[in-house]
């Protein structure tokens, strides 16, 4: 069954060629037998599980089932799950269980979605390589000494060893599409807004985006059809209506202006990356895409820019954190300055103690003009050269990342070479656009994602433009070798 | 622009974080690298642009002022690392 897409998984549940709770306890089994080598999960939550796939089922034969009724997925281990711990990957939530569900997490439960597990990411979501977990990190399931990417590596890792059919994620900087990239999986990053950030744990709040990890665009967009949508405990959702996402999939993408920025095919991106990108978007080509010269000009400001607003959004998001109502607090504080600081010392890790000290420093007095004013202002810029360029072309399209998997330990001891790692996909979270990484070839055995970005609320168009691509390519249907 | 390790020092109090001497100087020397790539963004010429704090410019949405949400503080306080009567209890704060 794990070989079975999501979408074969939903036609398989409505012909009753079999039930949720067989399904349920298959992925189970295949999680506990394979999990413990590849890290993916921080919880497995069996006994939901089997509740809520027996419900499903129940719900299926009273007539009530929708396309996802039934399908067993994994939350990325930020989204709050009532009842469920919910860690953050960070030390200082190890002993959080939220008496709430996500609008996410509410969303898929409301579709019939079965839980089977939180999974394993960066400690708040801060890393590009899922090193920083409190948890340890999770290993790449196509080659266990290289990291699967982050933040979000256990979701795509669990996508990419099928120990779940999808998966929730979320994309602040690229944590989708670096790690969907990077494990051969298929993952979006909606516009900012499209979906709710009720009960997902934040990082920065203004580029903070949830979306969906899957084996392909088809089930990517089954996915994001429950998961989008306004939610008035959300400030910033946006009041939009959500199209059906699965419609257009197989619209043709003749005449379709792809737009190729000249900055991110420049001397950096490794030539074999280039070479695998350019013939991506020669199958693109062949489906009636024309290829376009594009130029955003202040690319190279992009990852400057981010880690002032990111760390500094960080550092006011993370204050809430102070041992006083929930999380960790330390042991005998002397005085509450002291619970404050020891317990902040104790509960978070080195890279978030550094992100939330560069926010601080960038937002404190005699500084806050030149750092964060200044990296607001360039956001425009960058967000303007989008607008620019999209007036011209319907997609942008380019590396997902600068090169596949790299070793684990290779980037953890410099955070600034651990930072350029999501040079391509930092962009789009700053001006706000949706963007997604599809399989599109292998480097070295490892497989590397194109990256697609869209106008804003262009979801189902970039979906489109990547079924096509899969339904002439099968770089999404690759299995990384030694998963049965 | 760089820091200083006294810098850090005054930084990791604002941002309630206690350091151990020993950390200070290699957290000195990552802070800096991280600022210098910050940096590059100070050649950029923003003139007139104006900050961008919401990517769709959206600005705070009001809602009707009524009560909206129900009483969970039992279930919220049942987090608390100590908590009585209703109150969350931290160490003594006036002598």
């Amino acid at each position: 069954m794990h070989e079975l897409s999501l979408k074969q998984l939903s036609d398989g549940l409505a012909s009753g060629d079999f039930s949720s709770v067989e399904l349920t306890d298959h992925f189970l089994g295949r999680i506990e037998r394979l999990d413990p080598s590849l890290n993916s999960f921080i919880s497995v939550t069996p006994d939901q599980a089997r509740t809520q796939a027996k419900a499903a089922d129940e719900r299926r034969s009273a007539g009530d089932a929708g396309p996802l009724t039934g399908i067993p997925i994994a939350h990325k281990d930020l989204f709050c799950t009532d009842g469920v711990r919910t860690s953050c990957a960070s030390k200082m939530l190890d002993n959080f269980v939220p008496p709430y569900d996500a609008t996410v997490v509410a969303k898929m439960k409301d579709a019939g979605c079965v839980m089977l597990g939180k999974t394993n990411m960066d400690e708040f979501a801060m890393g590009s390589s899922n090193e920083t977990s409190w948890y340890g990190p999770v290993k790449n399931p196509w080659d266990h000494e290289r990291v699967p990417g982050g933040s979000s590596g256990g979701a795509v890792a669990c996508v990419a060893a099928r120990l779940a059919p999808g998966a929730t994620a979320t994309d602040t900087g690229g944590s989708i599409r670096q790690p969907a990239a990077l494990c051969g999986v298929t993952g979006l990053k909606p516009t900012y807004g499209r979906v709710s950030r009720y009960g997902m744990i934040a990082f920065a709040s203004s580029l903070d985006q949830g979306g969906p990890v899957a084996g392909s665009a088809q089930d990517c967009a089954m996915l994001l059809n429950a998961m989008a949508g306004f939610d008035s405990r959300d400030s910033t959702s946006l009041d939009s209506a959500v199209p059906d996402y699965t419609a257009s999939l197989g619209d043709s993408i003749e005449g379709l202006r792809i737009g190729l920025p000249r900055e991110y095919f420049d001397e950096a991106l490794d030539p074999v990356m280039a070479e695998t990108m350019r013939a991506a978007l020669a199958e693109l080509e062949k489906l009636g895409a024309t290829l376009i010269d594009v130029s955003l000009p202040n690319t190279h400001l992009a990852v400057p820019a981010y880690y002032v607003i990111a760390p500094a959004e960080a550092s006011a998001n993370l204050a809430r954190f102070d041992g006083a109502r929930y999380g960790h607090r330390c042991k005998d504080p002397a005085n509450l300055e002291d619970m404050y600081m020891r317990s902040r010392a104790e509960g978070f890790g080195n890279e978030v103690k550094r992100r939330i000290m560069v926010g601080t420093y960038a937002l404190s007095a005699g500084y806050y003009d030149a750092y964060y004013r200044k990296a607001q202002r360039v956001r425009r810029v960058i967000a303007n050269d989008f607008a620019n360029v999209l007036s011209t072309v319907d997609v942008i399209a380019g590396p997902a990342s600068p090169s596949p998997a790299f070793k684990l330990g290779e980037k953890s001891s410099d955070p600034v070479t651990m930072y350029l790692e999501d040079i391509y996909t930092i962009a789009a979270n700053l001006a706000g656009l949706p963007a997604m990484s599809a399989p599109a070839g292998m480097v070295n055995n490892l497989p590397v994602g194109i990256q697609l970005i869209g106008n804003h609320l262009q979801e189902a168009r970039l979906l489109n433009v990547a079924h096509r691509f899969q339904q002439a390519t099968d770089w999404h249907q690759r299995r990384p070798a030694g998963i049965e | 622009m760089s820091v200083s390790e006294s810098d850090i020092a005054r930084v990791a109090e604002l941002a309630r974080i206690r350091l151990d001497p020993t950390e200070v100087p290699e957290l000195t020397n990552r802070m800096n690298n991280i600022l210098g790539m910050i940096d590059q963004m100070q050649s950029a010429d923003t003139g007139d642009i104006q900050p961008m704090a919401n990517p769709l410019d959206a600005v705070q949405r009001l809602r009707p002022d009524a009560v909206t949400e129900p009483d969970q503080r039992d279930a919220f306080q049942a987090l608390a690392p100590a908590s009585q009567d209703g109150l969350y209890l931290v160490p003594k704060v006036i002598e």
